[in-house]
C-alpha cells in the first residue's frame, strides 16, 4: 500500500487553525532543515487509515488465543467512560481540590486491586508490564539498599520465564542467576535451593507459570528465598488465571506487577499504552514510587512515600488505562473476577481437550488459563513447522497462537482462548486446527507457503535486519 | 454484574465432561488448598452497566475541567483535529496487540513505519523507534545507549523539568549509574559549569529544548562542549517547538527524545502520553524498543515487519538493550495522523500562534507590572517573578474564578504557557485579572 507520503500533492491540506490574532513573533534563529510531512487534504487522510485499519487483526476481528497475551474481549463501556471529558481535559498539574474524582478513581483501583494481589499498596505509575517489573524489582533493590545489605547482587529467573525477566533484572543491576525448571515445567526444588545464597536478591516468578502450570510448590519456593533473605516477585502476566480464586500475596510473594491490558481487559492498542500496576506488602510501601494517592477524611491527595525509589515516569502513570480498568473492575465485582478466571481455565482446558486427540501437549493437563503444544513430532515427520501451522492459521482469517515460547519448549504453539470465547467459536477453532494437522501430512507444501490469502505473504525478515529500511526517504 | 463469559450452565457441564471433570474447582486441584479464597474477594458486587455508567460518570463530574488552560510544564492543552479521535478509536487499531504476525497486522506496521519517518523529519535524525513510554523514560533510556566501558558518567541540565530528572535518577539507581546534574544561570544552563563539569568518564549530557523555563538553549555550544569533552550530546525536545526551531541534528545532538503528547494527545491527568527516540545511523543498534522496517514478501511485494530484534529482551534476556516490551503504539500512531493532519504548514502555524501568544501574554504582564524572571529567548513558556507564595495564590485563585488554569508555581514563580487555544480576547481578560490582584 502507498505511503501518506506519496499520496495526496502538494498544496492538499486540512483548514484548522485560525489566523493569529496577536503580533507574530519570530525568533532570531529559525529552523532551515526541510519537514517533509504528508500533504493529503481530509477525504485522502481518512481513506488512506481506513485502508491501513483493514490490514490489521484486532480482537474484533476474531479469535486471538496469543499465549501470555491474554486477549479478552475490551468491553465498549470501558473505553466510553475512559474518554469522559472529565477524564481526558484534566491536566496533571492542576490544584488537587479540582481533581477529586479522578484521584478517588485511583484510590478506588488501588484498593480493589490490592484485595485482587493480596497486597497493601498499589502504584499506578509504571507504564507496561516490563515497566512494573523494573519498579517491583527496584523495590527489593531499595530494601536491601536500606537495610546495608549490599551484598545481594543477584536474582533469580527460571528458564521458562519471559524475556522481560531477566532483562529486567539486568536493567536494576542485577547478575541473573537462570534455574532449569523440572519435567512438570514448575521450579526445580533443588536447583533452587542450591542457588540461593547471602547473595540472592530475589526470585522474579510467574504462576502459573509460562507453560500454563500452576506449581503446586509455590509455598516452599517462597519460603525457600524468605528463609535465604531475598524477596519475592510476582510477574502478574497470568493473572488471569487465578484472580479471585487465589491471591499472589497469599502464595507468599512480596511484590506483584499485573498488566491492566491483559487480566483488566484493557485493549492493547497495537502494543501500548497498557498500564503496569505494582502491589506491595506493607513493609514495602515506604519505597514506592512517588506519588502515591491517599484519601484523608474524605479528601484525596498525593503523598511521596518516605524512602521512594523515585518516579518511574512522569505524573501517575497511563491515566485513562486505569480508568477502563476501574470500569471494568466495578462490572465484575466480587463473584464477576473469579468467574472470569474459572471460565478462563475452563476454556483452555476444554480446546486442550479437543486438541490433543490430534496435538501432541508439552504437559499434561489440566492446565490453567493457557496451554503448550509441542509441534516436534509433527514436524520431524511431516517437515511442517509450527511456524508453517501457524501461518497457515492466517488463511482462515484466524490470529495464530504465540509461537516458540517459552523457549523451554520446542516447536511450542502456546493457546490462550480467553473466558469471553464461546463453545461454539473454540469447537470451530479446533476443527481448523486439526484440519491444518492432518494437511501437514497430505499437503505440506501448502503451509510452507502458506499464508496465501493475506496482504502481503511471508517477508524476509532476514533482509529486513541486515538492509534495515527504517523511514521512507524524500527526494532531495 | 457481568464478566463477558458468554457460557451457559449447559454447556459448561459439556465442557467438563469433555474435559473429564466434575467440576470448575478440580481445574485448580494443584493449588494447595490452603490458600484458596474460601469466601472469595471482598469487594462490592458487581454493577450492570447502567449502574457503572452513572458510578463512572460521577467520579468525572467531581473533577473540575477548566475552560482556559496557560498551564503546561510537561502536559500541553494543544488543539486536536476530529480526524485523529475518529481514525485511532477504530476498533481494529485500538484491539490489536504488538505486530507478531505481520502478515495480519501490515496497518499498524506502515502507520508505526509512517511514525519513525515523521519524528526523523521533525528533529531531523536518521532513526526513530516505534515509542516508549514517556517523554521523561526516553530521556533516561539514552543514558546506557551512550555509556561504555570508560564512559560510565551521565550528566543532565538544572534547567530540565524536575519530574525528567527525577525519573533519571531512579532509572540511574537501578543501573548504578552516576548522575550529575549540571547548574543552571539566569534559567538557562551554565555552559562554563558544564566545561568544568564534563571530564574523561563522561558519557553524555541531556539538555531540555526548550528547557523547563520555556528559554531557548544555546543548544549547538552545549552540544560543542560536550562533544569536545567526548561525551555523545541528547536533546530533549517539544515536537511543536521543532517545527520552528533549528533541528537537534543542525545543533549536533547525537539522540533526540521527547514527549509526543502535543502531536494530538489530551492531557489526560498526565497519560498515556508518548515517548519518541530518535538517533544518528551510527547508534541505531542501541535504540531500546521496537523499530520497524520495510521489506519485501515472497512474492516481491513491499511490506513491513517489527525488526533488529537481536537487541530485545524476547531474543536477548539478560543481554538486551532494555526491557521495554510493550510500548504506547497506539498514541504514536495518534500523532503520526496529527502530524499528517497538521502537515508542515499547519505545524508550523501552530508553532507560530504558540510562541507569538506566549510573547503577548509575556508583553501584557510585563506592562502591568510582573518582571519576567529569565532574559533568554524562549518559546510558548516563560516564568514571572512572584516571590511571594501568597501572592502567587491570589493571582491563581482569581483566574480560577474566571474559569481559567493560571500558570505552574516553580520556585520564586509563575510559569506560564500559551497555546494556540488561547485567544487574544482571554490573553487580555488574564492580564486584567493578574492586574487587579497586583493593584488590590
Amino acid at each position: 500500500m502507498k505511503l501518506i507520503f506519496e499520496q495526496g500533492a502538494e498544496g492538499h491540506c486540512l483548514h484548522l487553525l485560525p489566523a493569529c490574532d496577536v503580533p507574530e513573533y519570530q525568533l532570531s534563529a529559525e529552523r532551515t532543515a526541510p519537514l517533509h510531512l504528508p500533504h493529503v487534504s481530509e477525504n485522502e487522510l481518512t481513506r488512506h487509515y481506513t485502508a491501513l485499519c483493514r490490514q490489521i487483526h484486532g480482537v474484533n476481528d476474531g479469535f486471538y488465543p496469543l499465549g501470555s497475551c491474554t486477549m479478552k474481549y475490551n468491553p465498549k463501556i470501558d473505553e466510553e467512560m475512559a474518554s469522559l471529558p472529565g477524564f481526558t481535559k484534566l491536566h496533571p498539574l492542576q490544584p488537587e481540590e479540582t481533581a477529586q474524582g479522578a484521584l478517588e478513581a485511583l484510590h478506588i483501583l488501588g484498593t480493589e486491586l490490592g484485595e485482587v494481589f493480596g497486597m497493601d499498596a498499589v502504584t499506578f505509575q509504571p507504564a507496561a508490564g516490563a515497566h512494573g517489573e523494573f519498579t517491583g524489582v527496584l523495590l527489593i533493590k531499595a530494601y536491601h539498599t536500606d537495610r546495608g545489605d549490599t551484598a545481594r547482587t543477584k536474582i533469580i529467573v527460571p528458564d521458562s520465564a519471559h524475556g522481560t525477566n531477566p532483562a529486567t533484572a539486568a536493567m536494576c543491576g542485577y547478575q541473573v542467576v537462570n534455574i532449569a525448571s523440572n519435567d512438570k515445567g514448575g521450579v526445580d526444588l533443588d536447583a533452587l535451593r542450591a542457588a540461593v545464597g547471602p547473595d540472592t536478591a530475589g526470585l522474579m516468578l510467574t504462576n502459573p507459570n509460562t507453560v500454563g502450570l500452576f506449581d503446586p510448590n509455590i509455598l516452599e519456593i517462597t519460603k525457600i528465598v524468605h528463609n535465604a533473605g531475598g524477596l519475592c516477585y510476582y510477574d502478574g502476566a497470568n493473572l488471569n488465571a487465578v484472580m479471585g480464586v487465589v491471591r499472589p500475596g497469599d502464595m507468599g510473594f512480596d511484590c506483584i506487577h499485573s498488566n491492566l491490558h491483559k487480566t483488566f481487559a484493557t485493549p492493547h492498542g497495537g502494543g501500548g499504552p497498557g498500564a503496569g500496576a505494582v502491589g506491595c506488602k506493607a513493609f514495602l510501601r515506604k519505597y514506592m514510587p512517588g506519588p502515591l494517592v491517599v484519601e484523608q477524611s474524605g479528601k484525596f491527595g498525593f503523598e511521596y512515600p518516605e524512602k521512594s525509589i523515585g518516579r518511574v515516569k512522569l505524573f501517575y502513570g497511563n491515566f485513562t488505562v486505569c480508568v477502563k480498568a476501574l470500569t471494568y473492575v466495578c462490572t465484575l465485582g466480587k463473584e464477576g473476577i473469579s468467574e472470569a478466571a474459572k471460565n478462563a481455565v475452563l476454556n483452555a482446558n476444554y480446546m486442550m481437550a479437543c486438541l490433543k486427540e490430534k496435538f501432541d501437549m508439552a504437559y499434561d493437563g489440566p492446565c490453567m488459563h493457557e496451554f503448550v503444544m509441542s509441534l516436534t513430532r509433527l514436524h520431524h515427520e511431516t517437515g511442517v513447522s509450527a511456524l508453517d501451522i501457524a501461518k497457515g492459521m492466517l488463511d482462515f482469517d484466524l490470529h495464530p497462537p504465540t509461537m516458540y515460547f517459552p523457549l523451554i519448549v520446542h516447536e511450542a504453539l502456546m493457546v490462550e482462548p480467553c473466558e469471553t470465547e464461546s463453545k461454539q467459536l473454540m469447537d470451530e477453532v479446533c476443527g481448523i486446527y486439526c484440519r491444518l494437522y492432518d494437511m501437514a501430512y497430505t499437503d505440506p507444501g501448502a503451509l510452507h507457503t502458506a499464508p496465501h490469502t493475506t496482504p502481503v505473504r511471508r517477508l524476509d525478515e532476514v533482509g529486513a535486519a541486515r538492509n534495515p529500511v527504517l523511514r521512507y526517504r524524500f527526494e532531495a | 454484574m457481568g464478566s463477558y463469559v458468554p457460557t451457559t450452565a449447559a454447556e459448561r457441564e459439556q465442557m467438563l465432561s469433555k474435559i473429564g471433570v466434575e467440576s470448575m474447582e478440580e481445574l485448580y486441584a494443584a493449588v494447595p488448598r490452603e490458600m484458596l479464597l474460601q469466601d472469595g474477594l471482598d469487594l462490592p458486587a458487581g454493577l450492570s452497566e447502567l449502574e457503572v455508567r452513572e458510578r463512572m460518570t460521577a467520579l468525572a463530574e467531581k473533577n473540575r475541567v477548566f475552560r482556559t488552560v496557560l498551564r503546561g510544564a510537561g502536559s500541553y492543552r494543544h488543539f486536536i483535529p476530529a480526524v485523529v479521535k475518529s481514525v485511532t478509536s477504530r476498533e481494529e487499531l485500538v484491539t490489536c496487540y504488538t505486530p507478531y504476525q505481520a502478515e495480519i497486522s501490515q496497518g499498524v506496521l506502515q502507520g508505526t513505519f509512517e511514525f519513525q519517518t515523521m519524528i526523523c523529519e521533525l528533529t531531523g535524525m536518521d532513526v526513530a523507534n516505534a515509542s516508549h513510554y514517556d517523554g521523561a523514560t526516553a530521556a533516561a533510556e539514552t543514558i546506557p545507549m551512550c555509556k561504555d566501558r570508560k564512559r560510565t558518567v551521565a550528566y543532565v541540565s538544572a534547567a530540565t523539568n524536575p519530574q525528567v530528572i527525577e525519573v533519571m535518577k531512579t532509572y540511574c539507581f537501578a543501573s548504578n549509574t552516576e548522575l550529575h546534574v549540571v547548574p543552571a544561570k539566569d534559567g538557562r544552563t551554565d555552559a562554563e559549569a558544564l566545561k568544568a563539569a564534563l571530564g574523561a568518564d563522561a558519557a553524555c549530557f541531556y539538555l531540555q529544548q526548550p528547557n523547563f523555563f520555556g528559554q531557548i538553549e544555546d543548544a549547538a555550544l552545549l552540544g560543542e562542549i560536550a562533544h569536545a569533552a567526548g561525551a555523545k550530546f541528547v536533546m530533549g525536545v517539544n515536537p511543536i517547538a521543532c517545527a520552528l526551531l533549528p533541528t537537534p541534528r543542525e545543533l549536533g545532538a547525537d539522540i533526540a527524545v521527547g514527549d509526543g503528547q502535543p502531536l494530538g494527545l489530551d492531557t489526560a491527568f498526565g497519560g498515556p502520553y508518548l515517548g519518541f527516540m530518535a538517533t544518528t545511523g551510527a547508534l541505531m543498534r542501541k535504540l531500546p524498543g521496537r523499530i520497524v522496517g520495510q521489506t519485501k514478501d515472497v512474492d516481491g511485494k513491499t511490506g513491513y515487519v517489527l525488526t533488529l530484534s537481536a537487541r530485545e529482551q524476547h531474543i536477548r534476556r539478560e543481554k538486551a538493550s532494555s526491557n521495554i516490551c510493550s510500548n504506547q503504539a497506539l498514541c504514536a500512531f495518534t500523532a503520526g495522523v496529527y502530524l499528517a493532519a497538521m502537515g508542515e504548514a499547519g505545524m508550523k502555524q501552530c508553532a507560530r500562534l504558540c510562541i507569538s501568544k506566549a510573547h503577548y501574554l509575556a508583553a501584557g504582564l510585563e506592562k502591568i507590572g510582573c518582571r519576567l524572571k529569565y532574559s533568554g529567548e524562549f518559546f510558548h513558556e516563560f516564568v514571572t517573578e512572584t516571590a511571594c507564595p501568597d501572592c502567587r495564590r491570589r493571582i491563581l485563585d482569581a483566574l480560577a474564578e474566571k474559569d481559567i488554569l493560571g500558570g505552574a508555581e516553580v520556585d520564586g514563580g509563575i510559569l506560564w504557557c500559551v497555546t494556540e487555544l488561547v485567544s487574544k480576547e482571554k490573553l487580555d481578560e488574564t492580564i486584567a485579572t493578574v492586574k487587579e490582584v497586583l493593584h488590590a
